[in-house]
C-alpha cells in the first residue's frame, strides 16, 4: 500500500474492518457526509451507506449510550468523539455502563465497542481541544486503552480494538495526524493490544513514551547521542500494558524517564513509575523521572509550548538521571 | 372493543370508581384479565414480602414499588416476549413477569452473584441504578434491532426525576432522530426521593417534553392497569409500524418510601398518602373485575396465596445460594482477564488461607 499519513491509516483501518465484518458500524458527529472534522472517516458513508456510517446528534453520552444498546442488538459500534475533551460528557456512560456491563451479565453478554478520538496538544487550538485524557480511561475497570504513535500502529491497533470482545478506547495523537507518515501494510493488519515496541535500541537509559511523545522521545534520543545511548520504548497499549517489555528495558538500561503530555499527578507515568518501584527497583541505578504536562488546565495556546514536554525537558531529565 | 375515557387532569383511564366515574373497557378476554390480575398480585406480593425480608435482615436496602404494579404489569402485557425491557431499580422485579425466578431478584437485593442474570434469557436488561442512563441503551437497542430488520420493540422505565437528566435528553433526542421503535415509559410518582415533581420541572406536564423530541407524549392514569395497557399497546403498534418512539407519562403517587433507607415523614403530606392508598392500583382492578363478575373472593384469596408461595420458595432458594468463591471477583470484567488478576487472586488466597 505504501506510505500513509497517520490519519489516513485510521481511515484505511475503518474501511478494511467495515468491509470484513458487516456488524461493524461507525457513529459520531459529522462522521458521515463530512468524513469527520479531521477526515478520519472520509469515504465510509459513500462506501457502506448512511446506516453503517451514521451522523449522530451532537450528544456524546447519547453516542456512547446508544452504542451500548447497539452492542446488545448485535452490532460492533465504533464511536468517534470529535475531540479529547468533548468525550467528558460520555464518561457517565463509560464509567457507569461501558466498563461494567459484561461483568453485570456475568460474562454472558459482550460489549465489543470502540471509542476513538483525536487527543493531545500542540495544535494551536481553542480551549478543550488539547487534552490528554488517557488516565480517566485507563482507570476505568473493564475498558482497554491503546494509543498509536505512527501510521502502521494506528491501523493495527484500531483493527485490534474493533475485533476485541471488550470495549477499547483508542486515542489518536492529532498533533501528528498529518505529519507522521509511514509504511502501512495493505489489507488486514492487526497489532495486538498489550504489546509494546522498542522503537530504538539503547543501553544507557530508557525513554518510555506513547502517542505524540514517541517521536519527541526519539528526537531527544538523537540529541543525547553520542554522549548517551537512549532506548525508546513505545508502550502502544496502556491497558493491557506490556509489563515484560517495560521491565526488560529497565533491566537492560537501569535508568528510566517516562514522558507524557497529560498533567503529572496520577498520570500514566506515575503508574509506570510505581510498577518499576515494585518490580524493578534492584535493576535501577537512579530514580524514575517523569517529564509531563503540569498540574494546571491546559494553557492558552500562545503559551502551550511551555506546558508541553519538549526535547529540551526530556534531555534535561535524562542528563540529570545519567549524572545521579 | 376498547373504550378509554379521559379523566381529571386529562389522564386517560379505563377503570372507574364504581360510583360517579363510569368504567370503560378494553379488548381482553376474562382469562386475560385474570392473568393480568395474577401478575399484579405477584408484583404486589413481591414488594410487600421484600419489605418484610428487609426488616428481618434477609435482604439489603430495597427500592419499594408499592402502587407502581399497574404501570409495570399493564405495560409489560402490551409487549411480546421478543421485545426488550430496560428496567430501573424501581422495576427490579419486572423480570418475574417474564419467568425469572423470584430468587434471582431477591439475590440481587441480597448482593449475591446469583442475582445478576443474563439479559438474553428473559429479554430483560440489567437493573439500571444510575438514573436515566439506560434510556440511550434502550434507544440504541431498538435502533440497532430495526437496522438488522428485526421486529423487536424496547421499553425503558424511569421516574419523573429522570426527565431532568442529560441521559434522558440525549436518549430521547436519538430516539426521535433515529425513529427508534422504543417506548419511553415515565412512572411519574411525583417524588424523586424528597423532591416533588413541581421542583423537578417547570413544564406543565412531563408529556409536554415529548414534542421537543418529535414524538407523541401520552398521559395516562398510572394506577389504572388497563389504561396503561392500552396506552402501551398503541405505542407498541406505532413502533412496529415504523412510526418511531412514544413517551408515556403514567401518573401516580408514591405512597411508600423511596427505599428502605428513606423517611418520607420529613417531607411528604401523610394525609395525601393515606388518601392515595385508598385508591391503590391492585384494589382498583380487583373492584373493577368484581363489577364485571370475573373475579370473586375465593379467586382473590387463591391468587394471593399462590403469590405468597412463590415468594416463600423464592426467599428460601435465595438464602440457600452457597457463598461464592472470591475468585469470582476477578471474573467477567474482561473476556480475557489480564495476567495481573491471577497474581492478585493468588495473593488473596494466600492471605485468606484458602
Amino acid at each position: 500500500m505504501g506510505e500513509l499519513l497517520l490519519v489516513e491509516a485510521v481511515n484505511d483501518a475503518l474501511h478494511v474492518e467495515l468491509e470484513r465484518d458487516p456488524s461493524v458500524l461507525v457513529l459520531g458527529e459529522d462522521v458521515g457526509k463530512l468524513g469527520g472534522v479531521f477526515r478520519a472517516t472520509v469515504g465510509l458513508q459513500k462506501r457502506f451507506g448512511a446506516e453503517r456510517c451514521v451522523d449522530t446528534p451532537l450528544a456524546e453520552a447519547g453516542i456512547l449510550g446508544t452504542a451500548v444498546g447497539l452492542c446488545m442488538a448485535g452490532w460492533r459500534p465504533v464511536c468517534e468523539m470529535q475531540y479529547d475533551a468533548f468525550s467528558y460528557p460520555a464518561l457517565d456512560q463509560l464509567i457507569n455502563h461501558v466498563g461494567r456491563y459484561r461483568w453485570r451479565t456475568r460474562g454472558k453478554m459482550s460489549f465489543p465497542l470502540v471509542v476513538r478520538m483525536p487527543y493531545g496538544g500542540g495544535v494551536r487550538a481553542p480551549e478543550l481541544h488539547d487534552d490528554s485524557p488517557e488516565t480517566y480511561y485507563v482507570h476505568t475497570p473493564g475498558v482497554k486503552v491503546a494509543i498509536p504513535s505512527n501510521p502502521a500502529d494506528a491501523k493495527g491497533l484500531l483493527a485490534a480494538a474493533i475485533r476485541d470482545p471488550d470495549p477499547v478506547v483508542v486515542l489518536e495523537p492529532k498533533l501528528i495526524y498529518r505529519t507522521s507518515r509511514g509504511e502501512v501494510p495493505e489489507g488486514e493488519h492487526v497489532v495486538p493490544l498489550g504489546t509494546a515496541h522498542v522503537v530504538r535500541e539503547g543501553s544507557d537509559l530508557t525513554l518510555v513514551a506513547y502517542g505524540a511523545m514517541v517521536p519527541l522521545a526519539e528526537r531527544a534520543a538523537d540529541e543525547l547521542s553520542p554522549e548517551a545511548s537512549a532506548e525508546v520504548l513505545d508502550l502502544r497499549s496502556l491497558k493491557p500494558l506490556d509489563e515484560d517489555a517495560l521491565l526488560a528495558s529497565a533491566a537492560k538500561t537501569g535508568r528510566v524517564v517516562v514522558v507524557q503530555e497529560a498533567p503529572r499527578t496520577c498520570g500514566f507515568a506515575a503508574e509506570v513509575a510505581a510498577i518499576l518501584a515494585e518490580k524493578a527497583i534492584y535493576d535501577l541505578h537512579g530514580p524514575v523521572l517523569r517529564v509531563t504536562g503540569y498540574d494546571v488546565p491546559y494553557p492558552y495556546w500562545q503559551l502551550e509550548d511551555a506546558y508541553m514536554p519538549s526535547v529540551e525537558r526530556v534531555v534535561d531529565a535524562a542528563r540529570r538521571l545519567l549524572a545521579s | 372493543m376498547s373504550r378509554v375515557l379521559p379523566a381529571e387532569g386529562g389522564l386517560r383511564r379505563v377503570i372507574g370508581d364504581g360510583r360517579a366515574l363510569p368504567d370503560g373497557e378494553v379488548a381482553l378476554t376474562p382469562e386475560q384479565h385474570l392473568d393480568l390480575y395474577r401478575r399484579l398480585v405477584l408484583l404486589r406480593t413481591y414488594d410487600e414480602r421484600s419489605l418484610v425480608y428487609h426488616r428481618q435482615g434477609r435482604i439489603g436496602t430495597y427500592a419499594i414499588f408499592w402502587n407502581h404494579e399497574a404501570m409495570q404489569a399493564g405495560s409489560e402485557l402490551a409487549l411480546e416476549e421478543r421485545d426488550w425491557i430496560f428496567p430501573s431499580y424501581r422495576e427490579s422485579a419486572i423480570g418475574i413477569l417474564r419467568g425469572m425466578p423470584a430468587s434471582t431478584v431477591l439475590s440481587w437485593w441480597r448482593g449475591h452473584p446469583a442475582g445478576w442474570w443474563n439479559p438474553e434469557d428473559y429479554n430483560v436488561a440489567s437493573i439500571c441504578v444510575p438514573i436515566a442512563t439506560h434510556v440511550p441503551h434502550a434507544v440504541g437497542f431498538a435502533w440497532g434491532s430495526a437496522l438488522k430488520g428485526e421486529d423487536r420493540v424496547a421499553i425503558v422505565y424511569f421516574g419523573d426525576g429522570a426527565t431532568s437528566e442529560g441521559s434522558f435528553h440525549e436518549g430521547a433526542t436519538f430516539a426521535g432522530v433515529m425513529k427508534a421503535p422504543v417506548i419511553l415509559f415515565c412512572n411519574n410518582n411525583r417524588w424523586a426521593i424528597s423532591t416533588p415533581v413541581e421542583a423537578q420541572s417547570a413544564a406543565e406536564t412531563l408529556a409536554d417534553k415529548a414534542s421537543g423530541y418529535g414524538m407523541p407524549g401520552v398521559r395516562v392514569d398510572g394506577g389504572d392497569v388497563l389504561a396503561v395497557y392500552e396506552a402501551t399497546r398503541e405505542a407498541v403498534e406505532r413502533a412496529r409500524a415504523g412510526d418511531g418512539p412514544t413517551f408515556i407519562e403514567a401518573v401516580t403517587y408514591r405512597t411508600a418510601p423511596h427505599a428502605t433507607a428513606d423517611d418520607p415523614s420529613l417531607y411528604i403530606d401523610e394525609e395525601r398518602v393515606a388518601e392515595e392508598k385508598e385508591n391503590e392500583c391492585v384494589g382498583r382492578y380487583e373492584r373493577y373485575l368484581g363489577r364485571l363478575g370475573i373475579l370473586g373472593a375465593t379467586q382473590v384469596e387463591e391468587t394471593r396465596s399462590e403469590a405468597l408461595e412463590v415468594m416463600r420458595a423464592g426467599i428460601a432458594q435465595a438464602e440457600a445460594e452457597p457463598p461464592e468463591d472470591p475468585a469470582l471477583v476477578f471474573e467477567h470484567a474482561y473476556a480475557e482477564p489480564p495476567s495481573s488478576f491471577a497474581r492478585d487472586l493468588a495473593e488473596l488466597r494466600r492471605i485468606l488461607g484458602g
